[in-house]
């Protein structure tokens, strides 16, 4: 090991970083690459070939389908991005500013933390007791006399995809966002309350930009997991509803492998736009 | 103290309702898996019983949930063993600038935010052109790295950001090896954060799903068994093999964070006992 010592700076970082690069390169790169040389090719009954045709893209950019399902797309990570926003800044404000002390703040920092550590897929089925058709909310409503008849619209619908998306993802926008509200320095806060600011100027003025960075890398985390997302809108649509990622999942169900690459590759540049967009206002790098 | 303003009542209640609209749901199908053996998917409850988690141990209809078990668990731990030993040596290797580590920060970044259902295909297209078996221990393992790995390093470099330099530059000017530093000064330092990446690369690699959705080969992953389950099962054995798993998931977690924590309060206690035996 007293080898390492005479090894310049670059040999060791390299060493150290490359089972990281290895399996970067074999899972992530070459992947990737494999989608976009395969978005080319022609696909036959069962099987697909090597060949340089644009028909994949042709057919995929041209389709009206394409159009609609990248509108349905966007209105799931608008209005989730919305909701995940809201809530996720919220609670993350009370967190860092309104719970004193810091083993109360790790405490329930925990307690948001924890269901990120279990199955999506459960909390997902989950849901069915609340929102089905004799479930709790139905029930309840109808207890009330709020409503005559079940709602049909809250569970295997719009509705509740988007409450999935929020349920499962708003703690991706409340850890960043506690974490940059954690290192704005309380003096700030004392000397604008000092200077007569009231506490709704504070949050505008004073919060709110600070926290910026984080607000920004929780949004990416949002945006790109709604984007991409086949299996949220498969189980909590009931099958009605079709996004972007649920298309490439049926396009590999019907072994349609060039046409499901062609997809991603779209689905991929796409979100990179979006990525690059945000990106523009904050460097992610400083803020770990 | 200063007394609460009257917007911490209100927060504080926007918070409990916040921690209700996470865990609600999970706690109802906890319940509705007590389910008598004539109950259904909702409530009222019909009875109280074990029925439907002795029927998970029964002669399964449809699928093989003990061997997804098995199969899951074995994943997790191979995803969380390797997550924490590249994490670290990733770490510190961005300890220093080194050519290219700037793209490699990004291709992490890009690990992290690639839509997971093209890491589904892209290794499962390799694995067809290449004429290889895709299999939950070499496809299935790599992609599931490709979403635990980002948030392992994520974890070491805000660690490294914060870490005394000193302590390393102590342990060299008495002569240690850069390996006996690492080995004695600096992976003792990090170790509770060790354990928060071996949480991460655990939980994840458990509940994972899409990304080994086309990569797991002819044996199912739990998540994916319970995935066929959902369209398959319409009896409240879905709900009790859920709350088995939660169960499960919390147990790994509580577990992993109270040594966490033990580890830390150790650390205080005895830190704060520091040089008092020469006293």
């Amino acid at each position: 090991m007293g080898a390492i010592a005479r090894l310049p700076a670059a040999v060791t970082g390299w060493l150290l970083a490359a089972p990281l690069v290895a399996v970067l390169a074999f899972f992530l790169v070459l992947p990737v690459l494999t989608i976009v040389v395969v978005s080319f090719w022609t696909s036959s009954a069962y099987s697909f070939e090597p060949d340089f045709n644009l028909e994949n893209y042709e057919f995929l950019l041209t389709s009206p389908v394409t159009l609609s399902v990248y509108l349905k797309t966007f209105s799931y990570v608008i209005l989730s991005w919305t909701f995940c926003l809201g809530i996720g800044f919220t609670v993350a404000y009370f967190l860092a500013f309104h719970v004193r002390s810091l083993s109360w703040q790790v405490a329930l920092f925990l307690l948001c933390t924890i269901p990120f550590w279990t199955s999506n897929i459960i909390r997902m089925i989950s849901w069915i007791p609340f929102l089905g058709r004799n479930g709790i909310a139905n029930t309840a409503l109808m207890d009330l006399g709020l409503i005559d008849a079940p709602l049909e619209w809250l569970l295997f619908s719009d509705f509740a995809v988007v409450l999935a998306f929020v349920h499962l993802y708003t703690l991706f926008m409340v850890v960043p966002i506690f974490n940059t509200m954690m290192r704005i320095d309380k003096s700030l806060i004392e000397a604008a309350r000092d200077a007569g600011a009231t506490g709704f100027q504070i949050l505008t003025n004073v919060v709110i930009p600070l926290t910026k960075p984080g607000i920004m890398i929780g949004s990416i985390f949002v945006v790109t997991l709604v984007m991409g997302d086949f299996i949220t809108v498969r189980f909590m649509s009931g099958g009605q509803s079709a996004s972007v990622g649920r298309v490439i999942s049926n396009e590999i169900g019907l072994l349609q492998y060039p046409a499901a690459a062609a997809s991603a590759v779209v689905l991929l540049v796409t979100v990179l736009i979006m990525i690059a967009a945000m990106l523009r206002a904050v460097d992610i790098r400083k803020e770990l | 103290m200063e007394k609460r303003p009257r917007s911490f009542y209100v927060l504080a209640a926007f918070f409990a309702l916040f921690v209700l609209f996470l865990y609600g749901p999970t706690i109802t199908i906890a319940i509705l898996s007590f389910q008598g053996p004539q109950g259904g998917l909702t409530f009222p409850m019909n009875g109280v019983s074990t029925h439907w988690f002795a029927n998970l141990f029964q002669q399964q209809a449809v699928g093989d949930i003990w061997g997804a078990f098995r199969r899951s668990l074995a994943l997790g731990l191979m995803v969380m063993v390797v997550t924490v030993v590249v994490a670290v040596m990733g770490g510190l290797a961005f300890r220093k600038r080194f050519p290219g580590s700037g793209a490699l920060f990004y291709l992490i970044v890009a690990s992290l935010i690639i839509p997971s259902i093209l890491i589904s295909l892209g290794v499962g297209l390799i694995f067809n052109i290449l004429e290889w078996p895709v299999h939950w221990a070499t496809s299935g393992f790599g992609s599931q790295l490709t979403w635990t790995l980002p948030f392992g390093l994520l974890i070491m470099f805000a660690v490294f950001n914060r870490f005394d330099k000193s302590y390393e530059e102590a342990a060299r000017d008495l002569g240690a090896s850069p390996w006996q530093t690492v080995r004695h000064v600096v992976l003792p330092i990090i170790a509770p954060a060790l354990i928060g990446v071996a949480l991460f690369g655990f939980t994840l690699s458990y509940d994972e799903f899409a990304r080994t959705l086309l990569t797991a080969g002819s044996y199912n992953t739990l998540p994916l068994e319970i995935f066929g389950m959902t369209t398959s099962v319409t009896t409240p054995v879905l709900y009790a093999l859920g709350t088995l798993t939660t169960a499960f998931s919390m147990v790994v977690i509580l577990g992993l964070l109270g040594i966490v924590w033990l580890a830390r309060r150790r650390r205080a206690r005895l830190g704060s006992d520091a040089g008092s035996g020469l006293a």
